[in-house]
């Protein structure tokens, strides 16, 4: 076993319980750890021991006082840098801002903090979140700790990392398009995208805004439960937060999934798909059968259109957000004779290649001329999307597809070709537009012994089914399958 | 071709990129064959749908509502002001950008 992935949350309570050991020690002894590997995985940007250490030594404290613990107490956690920490350098994987501090946290760390969770430190990702591979970090890509010739998907690629490796017991990702999905499919472990406006975005650097969540890395389904019952529910600060109940996702894990009926729709298992990536998420559903459940075929008609909808609108979002990086108010300047100059400067010296090319594909796309034919197209296309779930949603109580055509590919291997990359968010992407939850668990390994990911997707705020049929799942054995 | 140089120009011009020669001709090419693939929206007849612009729940308990207006404290100047490249007391200074 990795040193590290020994620790979950039952075990870390368990041992704080049994005065075992003390918060302070285990924070200690993951920052020893990422000490030890960081330098080859890369997917720790910055470490925040004092902050650890304070909240460690308030919840050894409480241990003293005989309190009753908060539910993630003393639980070493990692937070991708696109999310806002309080005095810790947040930089977004972005040279435009490798200075920034911010002056607040984001809602979800706010109330992770408040249950007693431990922030070790910011996770590399893609500039912006805007990628599938870690590969367009400005701080040189993360190495997947499955193999470290292959990344660990993106954007939220360092997060996964970090989990997987045993470097954090749980960490936050970020999924627009299949950024949280995806890695956790890349690097084995169980990865979950809320309701959109199920967990505040307060704090969360947009990328776009109508579709951006924030949700849960951790090495089993009941931990993912355990931190989305932290972090979901509604935030005044957040316009788009739900006024939806949350409740406990960790209750009712167990009950039994005999009976639900699970849609496999056809258009998730056609062309483009890697034979071994078929064969694991095959082998998935069959274990489902096994439990009892129920599959029903779909037809889910406009998938093969979700792609070519997602790059407009996301490219659109993000041009219209990320014009405020300027040069002005916060970040990376670079001098310039007149304002516009400046603008200019800074952004091309500031901004890396992938998020310029979505900058300008954006920008085109909402420019007089071309807004009706590329970006209301798509919001359109984006409604059919949407019913295409709603329908299917009707007949079934979740839908099984895979997490990603392939499995992780090399470092390098698709940076030449933009198109290329965009292609492995085929099937995460039409949960993004349509605004449901979604689940990345693992199914199984490669002969190379890589690992697959199946992804379940529920209607809107089906978090507790969701997670339900994932947890049993697990538990039948289905990721060593 | 879907996108001109001029037109590659014309967007970096709108989205204040000043970019380099190579990398109008990159984002030229590069755009062209994005353009193209998205082009397949086209096949489909979305006359009467319409636009999602953001997800919109089942009901109307589930929207959020409207949160009370009302004062609160807000002491955040400071630390605002100390992110900035270029401050100056309470502004942020930039290039003169009237000539009087």
């Amino acid at each position: 076993m990795t040193p590290g992935t020994e620790w979950g949350i039952a075990s870390v309570r368990a041992a704080l319980e049994a005065k075992k050991i003390s918060a302070r020690e285990l924070a200690a002894d993951f920052y020893a750890r990422i000490e030890r590997r960081n330098k080859e995985l890369n997917a720790f940007l910055a470490l925040s021991p004092e902050r650890a250490y304070a909240q460690a030594d308030r919840m050894d404290a409480a241990r003293a006082r005989g309190e009753t613990l908060p539910a993630l107490a003393g639980v070493p956690v990692a937070i991708k840098d696109v999310i806002s920490t309080r005095g810790v350098r947040t930089t977004c994987g972005s040279r435009i801002l490798e200075t920034y501090i911010p002056p607040y946290d984001a809602t979800a760390v706010e109330r992770l903090e408040a249950a007693g969770a431990v922030v070790l430190g910011k996770t590399n990702c893609d500039e912006f979140a805007m990628g599938s591979s870690n590969e367009n970090s400005a701080y040189g890509p993360v190495r997947n700790p499955v193999a470290l010739d292959r990344v660990p998907g993106g954007s939220s690629g360092g997060s996964a990392a970090a989990v997987a490796a045993g470097l954090a017991v749980a960490a936050l990702g970020t999924d627009t398009g299949g950024s949280i999905r995806q890695p956790g499919a890349c690097c084995g472990i169980p990865a979950m995208m809320p309701t959109y406006g199920r967990v505040s975005r307060r704090g969360l650097i947009a990328f776009a805004s109508s579709l951006d969540r924030i949700g849960p890395f951790a090495r089993t389904v009941r931990d993912n439960a355990a931190v989305m019952a932290v972090i979901a529910g509604h935030d005044p600060n957040d316009s788009t937060s739900a006024a939806v109940p949350a409740g406990d996702y960790t209750r009712g894990l167990d009950e039994a999934v005999a009976g639900l009926k699970i849609g496999i729709p056809a258009e998730y298992f056609g062309a483009g798909m890697d034979p071994e990536v078929r064969q694991k998420v095959e082998g998935g559903i069959e274990v489902l059968k096994r439990l009892g459940c129920r599959p029903v075929e779909l037809r889910m008609r406009h998938t093969d259109y979700a792609i070519a909808t997602y790059y407009v609108i996301a490219t659109a979002e993000a041009s219209s957000n990320l014009a405020r990086y300027d040069g002005v108010r916060y970040g990376l300047r670079v001098p310039g004779g007149t304002l516009l100059e400046m603008y200019g400067k800074t952004r091309d010296r500031g901004f890396g290649a992938e998020v310029k090319r979505r900058i300008m594909l954006g920008t085109y796309a909402l420019s007089a001329g071309y807004y009706d034919a590329y970006y209301l197209r798509a919001q359109r296309v984006r409604a059919l999307i949407a019913r295409d779930f709603t329908e299917a949603f009707t007949q079934v109580d979740a839908i099984i597809t895979p997490t990603a055509p392939t499995p992780a590919f090399k470092l390098g291997e698709r940076t030449a070709d933009p198109l290329q990359m965009y292609l492995a968010d085929i099937y995460t992407v039409t949960g993004s537009l349509a605004g449901i939850p979604g689940i990345s668990v693992p199914c199984g390994k490669t002969a190379e012994g890589l690992p697959v990911g199946m992804q379940i997707f529920g209607p809107h705020f089906s978090e507790a089914r969701v997670l339900q049929l994932a947890h049993a799942f697990e538990k039948a054995g289905g990721f060593g399958g | 071709m879907k996108i001109s140089r001029e037109e590659v120009l014309r967007v970096a011009e709108l989205a204040h990129l000043e970019l380099t020669e190579a990398e109008v001709e990159t984002y030229r090419g590069q755009l062209d064959s994005i353009l193209t693939y998205i082009e397949k929206l086209n096949e489909l007849d979305t006359s009467a749908v319409e636009p999602m612009a953001q997800v919109l729940y089942a009901s109307e308990s589930e929207n959020p509502a409207l949160r009370e207006d009302e004062v609160r404290t807000c002491d955040v100047a400071d630390a605002i002001l100390a992110q900035a490249p270029d401050p100056e007391k309470h502004y942020f200074r930039v290039p003169k950008v009237i000539e009087r």
